[in-house]
């Protein structure tokens, strides 16, 4: 059970914590407002969709996949369920089931596309993310749904913690992770997901159905893109048929600064959080420093860049 | 002569041209996006007066801002296709030696909208003037009260970005770049300056950002209306919706809405569908025998306000309707 975490370097695991910990401390030192309550309460409410989505990547990425459609899906969920409860009045959690069940439809054929015909992720998920924008696209008639209910809006509101204010959303993002965390570490279908990423082929021979873990996998990332589009809806107040275009890729970044390997098999998805906090953290310092938002790519790229290194040492040392 | 021997050297181009020589013009138009109502309406527009003058309009696109590629795809297909006039919103400067080789097989290259080397004309908002009439309506607006000014960028680099922000701050009084530099212009009064995408979600994380720097900002310039809507949202969880002045540029019909809800304070409403109906009628001209187009023209902007200022014309909000772009 534990080889596998005991496979995994501290470096690659401590790595995200370490960049955020050195990030903050340069911030803190050079700006007078980043250290405050307030601060770090709208950080997390600005990773809270990128965090969400990552969480789907993360699966995705460990049983050695990828997944492009997820920003796109995100943007699907979101009009879906603005719209439907815009045009036809549908009651505010129908609508939202609604939304959440198209992004988990599209994990479900993502799914399928790679445990039947067999075709590689990459490739599914470009063509699911061409085939989401459009539907996207068509069904809202490029439009911004802006008469949203409020019931849709509640998770990017705020409650009061020891003074400092808190987004529904974003413990709900905090509880996903820790709920994933577990299921990952202490189950056994969660072990499963290493396993499949680690050797599918061992893993078949030893009686796990790699394929209805892979599907699973595939329509539990679809569900957390839903849960993305909501929480994007809460926090913008509209449904932004534009919205969604590169979080595939801001996903993919969390996931690496994270420390999970592309090769698939190795990573904790606590890492995650830590890494799509960094790239808020990035944001936010820069942004109070007055520096220019082209420094926050060159820092970005130059962090994921050092992320997989220290994953492709690492692996070689453990062979 | 020249565009005759150079036809023969192509024996598709020649037969391609030649079965469309004898019917109706053929214009094609390409631009940045599909989606975008920017764009839909700049294709109605076309579609509209390409009946009218009865010329045959081809359309395409590339999938977002910056795909160059599909761009030139279009144009070479375009041109293949028998196309003697191409209307183009340029993505960017990768299309430039593809509109050469068209220009070189006699084709008429005019830009639509967003300016490139080498077109034969280029009929477009005047972007640095939109930002100076928002300039001028936020200083009057403002008063004699001390500037403290939010800039929301598109992203670094982009002409048009560059043209907005630069004339927003001369309209305001403040030193900046001319319309030709492609460097966005700062000083002590524009305390905050972040990159949207033109997008709502990220306008909103700029403006929360911008006001952990300087909670004070009351002004806030957007790069457009999205990124108003995205600005707003984030003034009006702060608790600071009221009294901070926000403007912006496009005029589409929900940015127009905005205005009239009193989201947006002023914004320079631009004419797509003026730029493609002038950019066929162009292309007929040409077709019949007639000279290219040539140079800049003007497709005009108007300042749209809810509340006029003394000194700075306005137009109301029912007028910004009327002429709106996307959907009403």
């Amino acid at each position: 059970m534990s080889t596998v975490k005991d496979r995994l370097p501290p470096l690659s695991q401590l790595g995200p914590f370490i960049a955020l910990a050195v990030a903050c401390t340069v911030f803190g030192l050079t700006t007078d407002n980043f250290f405050t309550a307030a601060n770090f309460s709208l950080i997390l409410q600005q990773v809270m969709v990128v965090g969400v989505i990552a969480i789907g990547q993360t699966l995705i990425v460990l049983t050695a996949g990828i997944d492009l459609s997820c920003g796109m899906l995100m943007a699907l969920g979101s009009i879906v369920m603005t719209k439907v409860a815009q045009d036809f009045g549908l009651p505010t959690p129908l609508a939202i089931l609604l939304g959440i069940g198209a992004t988990t439809l599209f994990g479900l054929l993502n799914g399928l596309l790679v445990t039947r015909i067999k075709l590689p992720p990459f490739i599914v998920t470009l063509g699911t993310m061409n085939v989401a924008f459009a539907i996207t696209q068509l069904y809202s008639s490029a439009q911004t749904v802006t008469e949203v209910p409020e019931g849709m809006t509640w998770l990017g509101n705020t409650f009061e913690l020891a003074g400092n204010p808190v987004a529904y959303g974003v413990v709900l993002m905090v509880a996903l992770y820790l709920a994933t965390w577990f299921w990952l570490r202490d189950t056994a279908s969660g072990r499963h997901v290493y396993a499949v990423g680690n050797n599918p082929e061992a893993t078949r021979l030893i009686g796990i159905p790699t394929d209805r873990v892979l599907l699973g996998v595939y329509v539990l990332a679809g569900l957390f893109y839903g849960i993305a589009s909501l929480l994007s809806v809460a926090r913008t107040g509209v449904g932004d048929p534009n919205g969604g275009q590169t979080e595939n890729l801001d996903a993919i970044t969390a996931v690496v600064l994270g420390g999970t390997s592309l090769f698939g098999g190795r990573g904790v998805v606590l890492g995650t959080l830590a890494g799509a906090i960094v790239v808020g953290v990035l944001r936010n310092g820069l942004t109070l420093m007055g520096v220019s938002s082209v420094y926050q790519v060159l820092i970005t790229g130059i962090l994921v860049i050092v992320a997989v290194t220290v994953d492709q040492l690492s692996r070689k040392g453990g062979r | 002569m020249k565009f005759a021997s150079k036809l023969a050297l192509s024996a598709l181009a020649l037969a391609t041209t030649a079965a469309f020589a004898a019917g109706e013009p053929v214009i094609g138009l390409i631009t940045k996006t599909e989606t975008n109502p920017f764009f839909v309406k700049m294709k109605e527009g076309a579609q509209a007066e390409a009946k009218k003058l009865g010329a045959k309009l081809m359309t395409a696109s590339g999938k977002k801002d910056g795909d160059t590629a599909a761009q030139i795809t279009a144009i070479e297909n375009m041109v293949t296709a028998g196309a003697k006039t191409l209307l183009i919103t340029s993505s960017g400067d990768a299309i430039l030696p593809a509109v050469k080789k068209a220009q070189a097989k006699g084709v008429q290259v005019i830009a639509l909208d967003s300016p490139f080397e080498g077109a034969d004309a280029l009929f477009a908002t005047d972007n640095y003037k939109a930002g100076i009439l928002i300039g001028q309506y936020a200083k009057a607006a403002l008063g004699s009260k001390p500037a403290k000014i939010a800039m929301l960028d598109l992203f670094p680099g982009h002409p048009v970005g560059a043209q907005r922000h630069n004339g927003f701050m001369t309209g305001f009084g403040l030193k900046a770049h001319d319309a030709k530099s492609n460097e966005l212009s700062a000083t002590p009064e524009t305390v905050c300056a972040g990159d949207t995408d033109g997008n709502q979600a990220k306008g909103q994380t700029a403006m929360e950002n911008c006001l952990q720097k300087n909670p004070d900002i009351n002004v806030v310039y957007t790069i457009n209306e999205p990124a108003a809507a995205g600005a707003y949202n984030a003034l009006k969880k702060a608790g600071k919706d009221k009294g901070v002045i926000i403007v912006s540029v496009d005029g589409g019909c929900a940015g127009v809405a905005d205005v009239g809800k009193g989201v947006i304070a002023a914004t320079s409403q631009q004419y797509p569908l003026k730029m493609a109906a002038m950019g066929v009628a162009a292309g007929v001209e040409y077709a019949k025998g007639g000279k290219k187009a040539s140079g800049y023209v003007d497709t005009g902007v108007t300042l749209i306000a809810k509340n006029a200022v003394a000194g700075v014309d306005s137009k109301d909000v029912q007028t910004g309707t009327d002429l709106c772009w996307g959907k009403k």
